[in-house]
Order: structure tokens, then sequence, then C-alpha cells
């Protein structure tokens, strides 16, 4: 059986070109690539056309952090339901962060996250395991073990390393392995367990500011140590004007390291938390108009290499709280391609360079499979209607929890074909039954 | 006509010039009662008053409590220890079961900054929030402004100056709004960790130095340092804090000889304030204890629906 995408728009991320292209599917790879109306599919009785006129075709979205709450806390979400809510966004592998309850810090935790994967059997899930043991930064986990077990990168995400010194040697280490390194950027101290950006909004509302420099310093620490080691880091959620000047010149000085911003810090502002809405919580904070810009700047000149949309759900137990208590994150893989896509539209980027940033880039700096249309490859596959306008509605999400503060919002732009090694693991039900 | 339309007290944002005006010249009206022999009039008869109080208090909840009693109706205290907070409920699931005995108003003093916001998205009854975090405490402002206009006659035009934990207070962020919105130039002054960021946004000076930012100011407000803030890092002691900080007869000679001296409380005497200070011809602070009993009968009464200067008797 084959399955003919017909009359699409190809992006090539490679190139940064948009083609429209065929694409044949076989056997779970890429068979052909061909100039529309070059492909007689005489017989194949047994194919599938999808008719993808007016759409664009991308390699299968990556997204590099996520939070999927399986092991410990099932009720936020699971792995399946992760799955499916990266399914239906468009996404066709993720990365999912340690935090969870026990800590993906060993071999049997990394094994039963991919166990859980394989048994939701819809897209790909990378395990990215804890860099210190527990999340204490006091000592590594066993790299190599992990790694063997599936890892694909280490992390201490939702908390910094805050031994500068157990980081220099997690990086060393990793190099060993060819492990990446990812850092959630934050001097604990200096956070001071504020609650929002600190500025003008904190001032007005009486809440906890968390200043920018609380992420600055530990970027630029990170830098520092890459360029001490020589080894990469990659430097998560980047949310400052201060971080991307850093990161900037750090590249310019050819010192190795790798950035990403979540669809939050280009959307919305602190002002976003005037209501006390605690749907716009998050770490790092929404920041301040000039921060948005200057994110906006470091995705248009390449400072910020990947968009990632960290997703975290939270339960209304943990949100529909006080704003000091409710827990810090949203969802968003079902919402970071069209936020994304209203940022081409804005002429942030182009398209290839956005969608390069959803795909190439992070399997690149994961050394992992997909982020490119090419005839031989596995065929993970989005299809995307650019045109697509819709209100995102709260019982629309796939994920088990709710927590978005973008309910309510006009989207433009949506996954109607996920496709993960030939197989459609989502189709849209919007979709036009000619098209199916 | 102008009509004084909230259902709850949330914060000074909230309110108008005219909205102020009608609570302040309501609580002129309510002040008699108070010096009564018979302190009571038939007002809110047969209304129940929940105050609900997560933080101890005196003074703020003695007063609505007296406030409530004189307006005669009907009152409940409740309080974090009593409650089942200590149980592990929820703000919302407490509201909500509070909500279901009907009551007219709930006062909510909370550690959280938003927390009456929150639980007026869920509650039929009236919302005043009797201090939120480092939010807001609006019925203090609104006090503080009484009592100015009380003194002074008038509130436009005159210079405060705000000295202290600015950046922690509520009662400084309520008394910055109110003020502004009722065309008062203030000042805040105290250590720089003790201003918040981007103080200037709320609409005030920023004078660092309490010697030079009482000068020519016709109300001087002093905060309270807050004993449990007292960590070392705002401030390295009380002993430091009093010499630098704190209000004396020495501060006293550059201020206004008609000036008033305004403070919260409670009182670290001998902190930011010394004793003879604050019991000396300058301070009105109990006057603002008083005034506050008046100013809660009005809010009250309007925000359960009286129009001003009907059955006062």
């Amino acid at each position: 059986m084959i399955t003919w995408i017909k009359g699409g728009q190809v992006i090539d991320t490679r190139s940064g070109k948009k083609r429209a292209l065929d694409i044949v599917v076989r056997k779970g790879k890429i068979e052909r690539l061909l100039p529309p109306g070059n492909f007689n599919p005489s017989g194949d009785i047994d194919s599938k056309i999808i008719d993808a006129s007016g759409m664009i075709v991308t390699p299968g979205l990556i997204d590099m952090h996520v939070h999927f709450r399986e092991p410990g806390e099932e009720y936020k979400e699971t792995i399946a339901t992760g799955c499916q809510a990266a399914a239906a966004g468009g996404f066709t592998a993720v990365a999912c962060m340690p935090n969870t309850i026990p800590i993906n810090d060993s071999r049997s935790v990394t094994d039963f996250i991919l166990e859980r994967a394989r048994r939701a059997n819809l897209i790909r899930v990378y395990p990215v395991a804890a860099i210190s043991t527990g999340l204490r930064s006091e000592s590594l986990t066993e790299f190599g073990d992990l790694k063997q077990a599936g890892a694909v990168a280490v992390s201490d995400d939702g908390r910094p390393v805050t031994s500068s010194e157990l980081m220099r040697r997690a990086i060393e280490y990793a190099r060993f392995f060819d492990l990446p390194v990812i850092s959630h950027c934050e001097d604990l101290d200096l956070s001071n367990k504020g609650v929002m950006h600190e500025g003008t909004i904190s001032t007005r509302l009486g809440l906890q500011g968390i200043p920018a420099a609380s992420e600055e310093i530990m970027v630029a620490r990170e830098i520092l140590l890459a360029k001490l080691t020589g080894y990469p880091v990659h430097i998560a959620h980047v949310s400052t004007e201060g971080s991307v000047t850093f990161i900037k010149q750090a590249k310019e000085e050819g010192i190795p390291v790798t950035a990403e911003t979540a669809p939050h810090y280009f959307s919305l502002d602190h002002t976003a938390v005037i209501d006390f809405d605690s749907n716009a919580k998050m770490y790092p904070p929404l920041r301040e108009p000039k921060d948005v810009e200057a994110i906006k700047r470091g995705l248009s000149q390449g400072v910020i290499d990947v968009i990632a949309s960290d997703h975290a759900p939270h339960s209304p137990l943990e949100k529909d709280v006080e704003f000091d208590k409710a827990a810090f994150g949203i969802i968003g893989l079902e919402t970071a391609l069209p936020l994304t896509l209203a940022l081409v539209k804005e002429g942030v980027m182009d398209l290839p360079a956005a969608i390069a940033k959803l795909s190439f880039n992070p399997a690149s700096i994961l050394s992992i499979r997909g982020g490119i249309i090419e005839e031989g490859k596995e065929a993970d596959l989005t299809v995307i209607d650019p045109n697509k306008e819709y209100v995102l509605d709260k019982d629309s999400f796939r994920s088990k929890s709710h927590n978005s503060p973008f309910v309510g919002w006009k989207m433009k732009g949506k996954a109607m074909i996920t496709m993960v090694g030939g197989r459609i693991v989502w189709e849209s039900d919007e979709l036009n039954p000619s098209s199916r | 006509m102008y009509r004084f339309n909230h259902k709850d007290l949330l914060g000074m944002d909230q309110l108008s010039v005219s909205d102020i005006n009608m609570i302040l010249d309501t609580a002129d009206a309510f002040i008699e009662i108070s010096s009564r022999d018979i302190k009571k009039v038939p007002t809110l008869r047969g209304k129940s008053i929940i105050n609900f109080f997560y933080e101890p208090s005196t003074r703020t909840k003695a007063s609505f409590e007296m406030a409530a009693k004189r307006l005669s109706a009907d009152t409940l205290g409740l309080s974090a220890t009593d409650s089942s907070i200590v149980k592990g409920e929820t703000l919302i699931d407490t509201a909500r079961n509070l909500q279901a005995m009907n009551p007219d108003i709930i006062i909510l003093r909370h550690p959280s900054s938003g927390a009456p916001h929150l639980l007026a998205r869920y509650v039929d009854a009236g919302v005043i929030n009797a201090g939120d975090g480092m939010h807001e405490h609006p019925t203090q402002a609104l006090l503080d402004l009484f009592t100015i206009r009380k003194k002074k006659g008038r509130i436009k035009g005159l210079k405060v100056v705000i000295i202290g934990d600015i950046a922690h207070s509520r009662v400084a962020r309520s008394d910055i709004i109110g003020l502004r919105k009722m065309g008062a130039e203030v000042t805040v002054s105290g250590p720089p960790t003790m201003i918040p960021v981007d103080a200037e946004s709320l609409g005030v000076k920023v004078v660092f130095d309490p010697a030079k930012a009482l000068r020519n100011k016709d109300v001087i407000m002093m905060l309270r340092i807050q004993l449990e803030r007292q960590s070392g890092i705002l401030f390295p002691s009380l002993r430091e804090y009093s010499i630098f900080f704190g209000l004396n007869k020495e501060l006293m000679k550059g201020a206004k000889k008609d000036v008033i001296i305004m403070h919260p409380g409670p009182i670290n005497r001998g902190v930011e304030i010394t004793g003879d200070l604050a019991d000396g011809p300058f301070s009105v602070i109990l006057d603002q204890v008083s005034n506050g009993v008046a100013i809660r009968m009005a809010l009250l009464y309007l925000l359960i629906g009286g129009v001003r200067g009907d059955n006062l008797d």
C-alpha cells in the first residue's frame, strides 16, 4: 500500500525553500518526491490519496521540551494523552523532561517511559534524563547507562544545576557519550520565591518578582562553561532580551551554544497576569514587551534555534488556587504551531525558517532522526492547513489538562494530518472529506 | 445620577473619584453614630457578614466587626486556625461552602495577593478585601483619605510622603492609588531595598532619604517595619534602620509645622517612629482607628445596597 500526498507545498528545511511536490509514501518511508502531475499510481490498487492542495507539508514537527507527567502524576497527563496532544498539534516526536515522580535519573525510569510510549504507539518519545541524581545538583547520574537505555539528552529542567562545578563536570562527562546538555537557567536565590516577572506589573500587583537577571546570570554562566569546556550547551526557554544578547554574542565568538524559546514568550507579556490569572504563571515568567521583541529578533536572526512548547500540564488542583500558590507552567503542544505561524504572518521569519525551528533544528541538536523531507527517509510528516481559522476551545484539547492562557484566542493554522513512519496518527475531522 | 455600583471592594484601583467621595461622605454621616450613647442603628438588620481572616489581625478585624454590629448586622468571625484550611480545604471549596450559607458580605484577609479576586469569582456575596498579601488594603487607604480630608479639609494638591517598606506593603500600594486618584502628590522614601522596581510607574516620586523626603510635606505616613521580614537582607538591623529611616524629633525639624503623622499600626515604637512622636501633637494615629470604623460602616452600607442619606437612624 502507498500513501500519495498530492498537491501540497513541501517545505525543505535544509534549503529553506518551499516547492510544489507530491510525496509517495511506501512501507513507512518517503519513496518518491516528484513534481505534481507526474505520478501515476496505477498498479497500486491499495492506495490512499491525501489531497494537500492549499496546504503545506512539513517534516514531522519535533518538540524538544515537554513534560509528560508519567510516572507519578498521571492525573495531569499520561504519556498516552501527551502523545495524543502532540499528534493533534502536528508533532511526530517529543523529548520529555525528567522531572517526573520518580525523577528520570536511572535506567529503570527511562525504560518505563519508553515502554509506555511504545504502548501508546503514536509518536516518537525521546526521554531526557536528569543531570544530577534527584535533581539535587549534588552528583551526576549514570549518563552512559541512561544513554544506552534510550535517553537522548540530559537536563535538570524545572530546576537549575545550582553548582557551577557540577555543571562543568556534567558538560565534560556528557561529551564522552555525545549527550546534549540542556540547561534550565535560573538563579534560585535571585528568583527569591518570585511568582512573576519583576517589573511594573509585579509592583502593581504586590506579587514577588523574578528579575530578568535571574535567568541572564545563568545564561552567562552556561556560555562561559561552554567556552571553558569547548562542548555545547543548549539553553532552554529563553525569555529575556539580555539572554538573547548574551547568546548572540557567544555565537559570534564561536562558543558552541544553542537556544530555544517557547511560543508564550513571543505571544504574551507580563500584563497577562493582571487579573491574577494562574494560567499566565510559568517559569521563566512572561516578560516585558521589549523582551518579547528581543525574542522575535532572536528568532529572526537565528540566535534562537528552536521553538519548543515547554508543555507543562497541571490540573485545577494546582491552578485554581491563589496565584502565589499556583503551579508554574502551561500546556503548549496544541498551540505551538498556530502561534508560530502567527510570527510568519507578522513577517518575523519565513515559513521554512519557522518550520526548521520546529523540526530540523531540534533534530540536529538532539541527533535524532527527522526534520527533513527526503527520498528514503522515514515518513514523519505533518500536513498543515495554514489558513484554517478557529477559536481555541478549552474542550478541544487532547491533553488531559487545560491550563492554557490561549483559550478563547483566534488561531490560524492547524495540523490536519500527522504521520509517523508512514502511519497516520492524527487526522483532523475538519479535513475536507474529499482530501481523505 | 451617580450610583455606587459595586458588588465587591477588591482594591482602590476599581474605585472612581466619585466612588471615593461617596464613601467618604457616607462615613461622615456615620461617624456621629459611634459617639452616641447607644451606638447602634438598625440599617443592616437581618444581614449576615462573615469576617474571614487567614492572617492575624487586631485592628482591622475588630474595626469591621464593630462597624457591622453598629449597623445591626449579624457577624461571624473565622480564622485560618479554626477553619477547614488546616484540614487542607482549598480557598475555592471554602468559598463555595460559605456561599451555601448565603451571607451578604465576606470580608477576607489573606496572605496571598489576589486571593479576594479569586474568592469573588466563586461567591455571590460581596467581597471586601481586608488586606491581600503585598497587594492592596483598600479600607486602610479609604480611612487614611478620610482622616486626611477631615484634618486638612481637602486631599487634592496635598503633598504626602510614605516612608518605610514600600515594596512589601499593601497599605502603601492602596494609599498611593487612592491619593493619586484624589489629586495628591506622593513621594515614597526608604532604603532602596524596600522601594519596588519601577516605583515611578505608580505615579510617585522616589526620594530615598527620609530627611529630604519629608520636607514641605503636608502628611507623613510611616509604615510598620515587619519584624518577621527582618532577615538581614533588606536591612542589617532594627538599630540601623531606626537611625537612618526612623522618624524622630531631629528629623521632624525639617517638616512643616502643620504636618500630620499617620501610621496604619501596629507601631514598633522606637523602630520606624519614636514613642513621643507617635503620641505627640502631630500624630493622628488614633483618629485613623476611630475613622476606620466609620469608613467600614459606610462601605458595608453601600455594598449591601443602601443609598446615602436614608434610614440612618
